[in-house]
């Protein structure tokens, strides 16, 4: 029966003479969404619309699962397409579909025309309110309500005649590639796909790095964390997932630095190692999955020492998540089952069991003069010998 | 250089096994069932390896069952018998560090409401035949042990436990968990009075997904896998030809040079155990290496976690089982470990290396080495 969906975007059509960017990627965003899914697909704009057109056989599940991952829509319209056979052949066609959409349901709706075919011989109000009674004799449990109505049946009148009632929730946010690029600091954990998957809905083009410590992290620990970023690209697009080999720098730290300090100091030189990947990238910003008090290197103190090696801006978009919600959002996402995967680290070694949570900068600064020695050759011979898979699924 | 000693875990295919495989993949294909020449053929496989197999066991080729492995072989043996003799009592002996594939269905009897009796074993993994002999009672319809334990090479005196189970109660059956003994040890049913015998192909340098439940003659026992009647109706499903093939071409070969392959794993067991002990704060767990099985040695490396142990061994191609699963918020113990008393040091780092035939004094060599430069450097670094 469909023959099309309108795309809807809010949010763009705000942006003034940047309009067509972000209409120009959005059209990228759901091309690329859809190259896997059954069909073929032509996606165009039209007079301040987007329209997909399914070419002959598509799979209608999987074209509107792959349209709810595209940044920036807000709603995915199924449409009828008709064409303009004069008035009658509309009234009944508008009957068919009310009939063959609602059946019998009791529902309240209002008919709402727009006419940009501005040669079609009849007004909207006056469209509106004869499809109106067309409706009332076809499904007599429907009843009109055109202020609260809990169906809207749309008729736009171009070329041809597009008729849409429902409307499926995209994901919002913007199309990507419209808001610059962030790197993201990736674990196996919960919090940090989710993390990346908020930056990305805001048009964040997002690459990321992780640490990997053999042997006191496995390497089914490492595909966990490429698997997840899969999981992520399949609404941020291709992911350039950087591993670094953290081992030596994590025992040099062990070796030289107060034990309760080991976790804070760590996460200084992540941090630092991550925005080296990010100047490499093009990236303007670091992202994380930190929530305040979540765990020791997550509180304010901590956040605050941690932030201090960064000359870039540290997105956190989960701040003031609690865990609770981070994992509504990794389910639905569906990062979740692969987040709780069994493969911990037997990184153990490395956090004190009473870590500092309120870690004074000075402090750890001095600790840190300990490992003016050899530190910087090893944050350089990290980065050098990372490894880097481009995760897309 | 790659040292795998994971046999345990898994073996290397013989080179036949894969010919076999092929050959039942490629050109006799047929279904085993069908009526015409090309199932013949193929129902041929599946006879030839009943015969090789019935031939290592001393016992008949139609008491053999081919099922999907040894998880299998030992849930039905379980749960098929316990079906079947339910009527006549409802209690099952069993041990305190059963495999999974024993020990899982029979805390799902227990559910149903059978009553289980666990018996425990000593430091050595040696099982306590005075409480197994007590525990053995007029409603005992089945009792259930394994040969060798997959983690510490423990051995069970089947023989001696055979007579004593038949001489407390001649109708309680004897079902023997004998992944990790059959290739090892000549086993023969009848003269040890066992009456189900679970065995896995892979464990033999055979196919993954296939192995076989022998079913002594007068065992009561259902059919778990209903269908299309295949195996005299106690196992459904078209029958595996290629795995069955190659795990009968596997169980030959293993065993025809058993005594020569058994006394080349004992030495490098030995050898490697005599190594092992020379370096500082090193545990043998379970048996002493010149008794328990020929092809597993059980050891801690107190101060080491077993899995940062494996992963540092992994990175130099060198591949062994950790005795305990390791993770940072939990930590679940191997049950054969903790059946035998260890204490949490010990636990956390037992590692399992595990021989085959194909196993070579250069590779434990190798390891041997790879170890005295690793753990002193792993030692170093501990939680404080």
């Amino acid at each position: 029966m469909y023959k099309a969906f309108l795309i809807k975007y809010a949010e763009i059509a705000i942006k003034g003479k940047n309009r067509y960017i972000f209409e120009d990627a959005l059209v990228d965003q759901i091309r690329y969404q859809l190259r896997n899914v059954e069909g073929t697909f032509k996606v165009v704009k039209e007079m301040g619309r987007i329209f997909v057109y399914p070419q002959g056989d598509f799979d209608y599940e999987e074209a509107v699962e792959a349209m709810k991952r595209v940044f920036g829509i807000y709603g995915i319209c199924p449409a009828v397409v008709l064409e303009d056979q004069g008035f009658e052949q509309l009234s009944k066609d508008v009957a068919d579909y009310v009939k063959k959409v609602y059946g019998e349901k009791s529902l309240t709706f209002k008919v709402n025309t727009r006419r940009n075919k501005k040669t079609y011989p009849m007004q909207s109000m006056e469209v509106s309110s004869e499809l109106g009674s067309v409706i009332l004799d076809a499904c007599p449990n429907m009843k009109v309500d055109v202020h609260n109505p809990q169906v809207t049946v749309n008729v736009e009148i171009r070329n041809k005649i597009y008729l849409y009632s429902e409307n499926i929730p995209g994901p919002g946010g913007m199309p990507l590639g419209t808001n610059g690029r962030a790197m993201l600091l990736l674990s196996g954990g919960i919090d940090s796909p989710v993390a990346g998957y908020m930056i990305a809905k805001r048009g964040v083009t997002i690459d990321a790095v992780y640490f990997h410590a053999p042997p006191y992290t496995s390497e089914r620990a490492k595909q966990k964390v490429i698997d997840l970023a899969k999981l992520v690209s399949r609404y941020a697009g291709p992911i350039r997932l950087h591993i670094v080999n953290f081992t030596d720098i994590q025992l040099y730290i062990y070796d030289k630095c107060p034990h309760e300090e080991l976790t804070i100091i760590m996460r200084r030189y992540m941090m630092k190692i991550a925005e080296e990947f990010a100047k490499k990238d093009d990236c303007l910003a670091l992202v994380t999955g930190e929530s305040i008090g979540q765990v020791a290197s997550q509180t304010i103190h901590s956040l605050a020492a941690t932030n201090e090696v960064c000359t870039m801006p540290v997105f956190r978009p989960l701040i003031g998540f609690d865990k609770q919600e981070i994992v509504d959002v990794a389910l639905k996402i569906q990062t979740y089952e692969t987040s709780i995967l069994p493969y911990e680290d037997c990184c153990t070694i490395f956090v004190a069991k009473h870590p500092v949570t309120k870690p004074n900068i000075q402090v750890i600064k001095k600790s840190e003069e300990r490992l003016q020695e050899k530190i910087e050759d090893m944050l350089k011979e990290a980065v050098e010998t990372a490894e880097t898979v481009l995760c897309e699924e | 250089m790659e040292a795998y000693l994971d046999n345990s875990a898994t073996t290397r295919c013989y080179e036949a096994v894969k010919d076999i495989v092929v050959k039942t993949m490629m050109e006799d294909y047929g279904n085993p069932s069908a009526m015409h020449l090309k199932g013949v053929q193929a129902e041929n496989y599946v006879k030839e390896a009943a015969r090789k197999i019935a031939k290592t066991l001393k016992v008949q080729e139609k008491d053999i069952y081919f099922t999907s492995g040894g998880t299998e072989s030992d849930n039905w043996a379980l749960i098929g018998t316990a079906m079947a003799n339910q009527r006549r009592g409802k209690h099952i002996v069993t041990t305190v560090f059963e495999h999974a594939a024993v020990s899982a269905p029979v805390e799902w009897l227990e559910e149903q409401g059978f009553e289980i009796t666990r018996i425990p074993v000593d430091e050595q993994g040696n099982l306590s035949l005075d409480e197994l002999s007590a525990a053995i009672r007029e409603d005992t319809i089945l009792v259930s042990a394994m040969y060798v334990n997959n983690e510490l090479g423990a051995l069970l005196p089947v023989e001696e436990v055979g007579s004593l189970i038949k001489e407390k109660n001649p109708e309680t059956l004897f079902h023997v968990d004998a992944i990790q003994a059959y290739g090892k040890y000549r086993i023969y049913p009848k003269k040890m009075k066992i009456d189900l015998l679970s065995v896995s192909s892979h464990k033999i340098h055979g196919p993954k997904g296939v192995g076989f439940l022998y079913i002594g003659d007068k065992v009561k026992i259902h059919p778990l896998i209903l269908g299309g009647g295949q195996q005299k109706g106690m196992r459904s499903g078209t029958d595996n030809v290629p795995g069955i093939a190659g795990m009968g071409e596997a169980a030959k070969i293993i065993y025809e040079h058993l005594d020569e392959n058994t006394a080349h794993m004992r030495e490098l067991k030995e050898y490697f155990a005599g190594e092992l002990e020379k370096l500082e704060n090193v545990v043998i767990n379970g048996p002493e290496p010149s008794k328990g099985a020929p092809h597993i040695l059980n050891v801690s490396f107190p101060g080491v976690r077993s899995e940062v142990l494996l992963h540092a061994l992994e990175d130099k191609g060198i591949y062994v089982s950790a005795g305990s699963a390791c993770s940072s918020h939990k930590r679940t113990g191997s049950a054969s470990l903790g059946a035998i008393g260890l204490s949490p040091e010990r636990k956390e780092s037992a590692v399992r290396f595990s021989f085959s035939e194909f196993t070579s004094r250069e590779e434990l060599d190798y390891t041997l080495e790879s170890l005295r430069s690793l753990l002193p450097m792993l030692r170093r670094y501990a939680r404080k």
